[in-house]
């Protein structure tokens, strides 16, 4: 009983196939196509160019999935989106601050789950520092009195942040990267 | 040969798995067993790696999610959800969500192997067994595990089904409830499977981590109590320190009834105790609302139980709409509430004379799940170590010396189980044990530091498959039950009355694994062709019963529990239809973990298999 229904699992389903996956990869290309085409690309300069130029690009959706995957991640476990979307002018900040609670410990769980990360510079915020010659500036921005030759002596005025680990889970094809929240229904 | 041996923890609402290399045999100190990360939904067409795999199932609509998003790495054609996103959406549409099958595996009152699940749902909803959902999760964790270590699917040495398999068991399932965890495995597509109880892989996790120092911190005489409160059971098990030849020993010498109350009903008594307060200013949650409150208050718990100078913890339930700003309940629980509610209503200050509230229930009766009605685990407690000191003073042989006491003395106390992260949990049980030892003579208790309080089974079972190489110490001890079929007497019809039942003792008490017992002097006659039904109970606390002993009136005595019934059907062949065979019935512990009755013909070659049954009357 319980075999078949593993093996026959297409056939509960509704036979009916929904589009969305095709629709939004533009055209669709059979697996084993695709695997030809890879190869021709890599090995085949001329022929790549060639694909090059009249490769339609990626939707804004489809090259972004990613990022729209982590906002539906941060809507869903804590109602970011809702929270943005809202005008919280005429709100009380006893209301805000509920609200923020419930973001705060969402989003929380998703950043932690997603990422993890450390400070670009470690050392407390406030303390002087030497910054030496061929620092890394995509970790260290200099502000200020930006003058003179390195070592440069400043203030930690923020440590900074880098992801040191990344496990954003990779977008399904079958899912519409543009849905961030599904409306929901309840049926009576 | 196996390379590896892999601990499954199939917990009431959590599973988890851990694998330790047999193949290596020197032992440090140290956790070696490593827990597999489980890939599963967290949202729809969203796979991510979890430590846990929740044990929920959830039976959707076939319209209800856009085709190939609850595809899994390892499967693209799934069409029910398992995991993080069966609880997570499930708590919206109740009525196709399955949980706590664990709990209705164990639930001798209806057909376990019956498609019941959901009990609530319409009848458009295609239902499962527990049987069947339980075999759903081991097989998400077999596709899990084959996904990581296996690139060729269906060889290779890397695959879980030749790996050496110890899954977990409550120690208080009954023979039936085992026999259905391993026919859930089978489903699953797993064969080579141990079984072990969950209070003794915790101690194996112990016994692992702190390897061989476990000689400097219990002595001979220990008596170690393993207090285990899970998400939806509190199992309870004694392990005696003895001697063989010199050498150290463990024995497991008894184990508690099947108490279905745990740390979820603690999260739901908070929330429904703070929804009583909500209610009461005129705000109403819906379903999906009580459920982000029961979280929330689990958090507040966390909070209060980390950071002891809180006073109170704040708790936002969000609006179902997307008005967040306005539309956000606010709630808070404070420290009153937590130990008012909590503590002192789950973990009870009593004196060790004072009992679970209710009369243990039958089983038979009842339909919807046997919830446990007396909240108080320390109640339970209290009748568990006194039932067994009085079970243990009857005996002729006992591993540990009761004379004089009111109740087993422990001497030391393992805790495992999420609910004991509060250490104010863990204190309150430690100060009651403490008491009734002073108020009985006893010296206080000691406390085993455990490490991981969710995947320790895991880690134990894992390291319990490493153990059984030949490797560091086993617990031994058998059974803990002895089993009986029930015989009818013979007495002339009287209309209105049943004839009185005896029990017949058919398995005694610690029967070890791989040994049967004695066949008993008794003969039964079968009809060949027609099922026949035998009426089967088990007994925690007679412990000196022997093979083909008979007991009177079992179904009115505390000592015994009816379990289900077991039954089998003569084939033709062996004789002609409608005539009787005289057989005798023989019990055996088979290697993997459960109890086997055969019926031998007498003075012939006949042997035939004694199922459980495990659908209800």
């Amino acid at each position: 009983m319980l075999t078949i229904l593993y093996k026959t699992s297409g056939s509960v389903l509704s036979p009916r196939r929904y589009p969305c996956y095709r629709f939004f990869m533009g055209q669709h290309i059979p697996f084993i196509e695709r695997l030809k085409l890879a190869w021709r690309v890599l090995m085949d300069a001329e022929f790549a160019s060639k694909i090059k130029e009249g490769a339609k690009p990626l939707s804004p959706e489809r090259l972004h999935a990613s990022g729209l995957m982590l906002l539906n991640a941060l809507q869903r476990e804590g109602r970011l989106i809702d929270f943005l979307q809202q005008d919280v002018t005429g709100f009380s900040d006893e209301e805000v601050g509920a609200a923020a609670r419930v973001v705060h410990g969402g989003c929380r769980k998703v950043i932690e789950q997603f990422f993890e990360f450390e400070p670009a510079v470690k050392g407390d915020e406030g303390i002087s520092m030497s910054v030496p010659a061929g620092f890394d500036p995509q970790r260290i921005r200099l502000t200020g009195n930006v003058t003179g030759q390195p070592p440069f002596k400043g203030t930690l005025k923020h440590h900074g942040w880098v992801a040191t680990t990344v496990r954003v889970p990779a977008p399904s094809e079958a899912l519409d990267p543009r849905v961030i929240a599904p409306a929901e229904v309840e049926l009576l | 040969m196996s390379r590896y041996a892999v601990g499954i923890d199939l917990g009431t609402t959590n599973c988890a798995l851990s694998y330790r290399d047999i193949t290596e045999s020197a032992h440090q100190s140290q956790r070696e067993s490593t827990s597999l990360n489980i890939p599963q939904l967290t949202a729809a067409g969203t796979v991510e790696e979890r430590l846990l795999l929740p044990s929920f199932l959830y039976l959707p609509k076939v319209e209800e999610f856009p085709e190939g998003t609850l595809a899994l790495p390892w499967d693209d054609r799934a069409h029910f959800i398992v995991g993080e996103f069966a609880r997570s959406h499930g708590v919206k549409v109740p009525a196709r969500l399955v949980g706590s099958a664990k709990s209705w595996l164990s639930h001798s009152g209806v057909d376990r192997s019956g498609a019941l699940l959901p009990w609530d749902a319409p009848p458009d909803v295609e239902r499962v067994s527990p049987l069947e959902a339980s075999a759903r999760y081991l097989a998400h964790l077999l596709g899990a595990w084959n996904q990581k270590f296996v690139s060729k699917p269906k060889q290779g040495e890397g695959r879980l089904q030749v790996q050496d398999i110890i899954l977990t068991v409550p120690a208080s399932f009954d023979a039936a409830a085992r026999e259905l965890t391993i026919r859930a495995a089978q489903e699953a597509g797993l064969e080579q499977v141990t079984l072990l109880e969950e209070p003794q892989a915790a101690l194996y996790a112990w016994l692992e981590l702190v390897g061989e120092s476990f000689r400097k911190q219990v002595q001979l005489g220990d008596v170690i109590l393993v207090v285990d409160v899970g998400g939806g059971t509190t199992d309870l098990s004694l392990i005696a320190v003895t001697e063989q030849e010199g050498d150290l020993q463990l024995t497991r010498i008894a184990v508690g009834d099947h108490i279905l109350l745990g740390g979820d009903n603690m999260d739901l008594t908070l929330a429904h105790h703070l929804n009583q307060r909500l209610i009461a200013a005129g705000k109403k949650l819906d379903a999906w609302q009580f459920a982000a409150l029961t979280y929330g208050c689990r958090q507040a718990k966390e909070l209060l139980f980390h950071d002891p100078k809180l006073a109170k913890a704040p708790i936002s339930v969000a609006s179902r709409g997307s008005a967040l700003v306005g539309g956000t309940i606010k709630a808070e629980l404070t420290r009153d509430d937590l130990t008012r509610i909590l503590i002192d209503g789950f973990m009870p200050r009593i004196p060790a004379t004072e009992m679970p509230q209710t009369t243990r229930r039958t089983g038979l009766t009842q339909l919807a799940l046997p919830y446990a009605q007396d909240p108080g685990i320390t109640r339970h407690l209290a009748s568990f170590l006194t039932r067994q000191a009085r079970a243990l003073s009857a005996a002729h042989d006992a591993p540990v010396k009761v004379e004089g006491k009111s109740f087993v003395h422990p001497t030391a106390v393992l805790f495992n189980g999420g609910v004991f992260k509060a250490g104010v949990l863990k204190n309150r049980v430690m100060d009651v044990l403490n008491d009734w030892l002073a108020a009985d003579g006893g010296a206080p208790v000691k406390e085993l530091q455990g490490d991981d309080l969710d995947l320790a089974v895991a880690h134990g079972a894992a390291y319990y498959g490493w153990v059984r190489q030949g490797h560091g110490i086993r617990i031994r001890g058998g059974t803990a039950r002895a089993y009986y079929v029930g015989v009818e007497s013979p007495m002339p019809a009287v209309p209105g009355f049943a004839p009185p039942v005896k029990a017949l003792c058919v398995a005694p008490f610690g029967m070890e694994e791989g040994t049967r017992a004695d066949v008993p002097p008794q003969e039964f006659a079968l009809v060949v062709g027609e099922p026949t039904v035998f009426r089967f109970f088990a007994s925690s606390v007679r412990r000196d019963d022997h093979v083909g002993e008979m007991i009177d009136d079992p179904a009115g005595s505390d000592d015994f529990e009816e379990v289900a019934p077991i039954e089998t059907t003569l084939p033709i062949q062996s004789g002609k239809e409608g005539t009787l065979v005289p057989v005798n019935l023989q019990a055996a512990m088979t290697e993997v973990g459960t109890l086997e009755l055969r019926c031998l013909e007498k003075d012939g070659e006949g042997r035939w298999k004694l199922e459980l049954n495990v659908r209800a009357e």
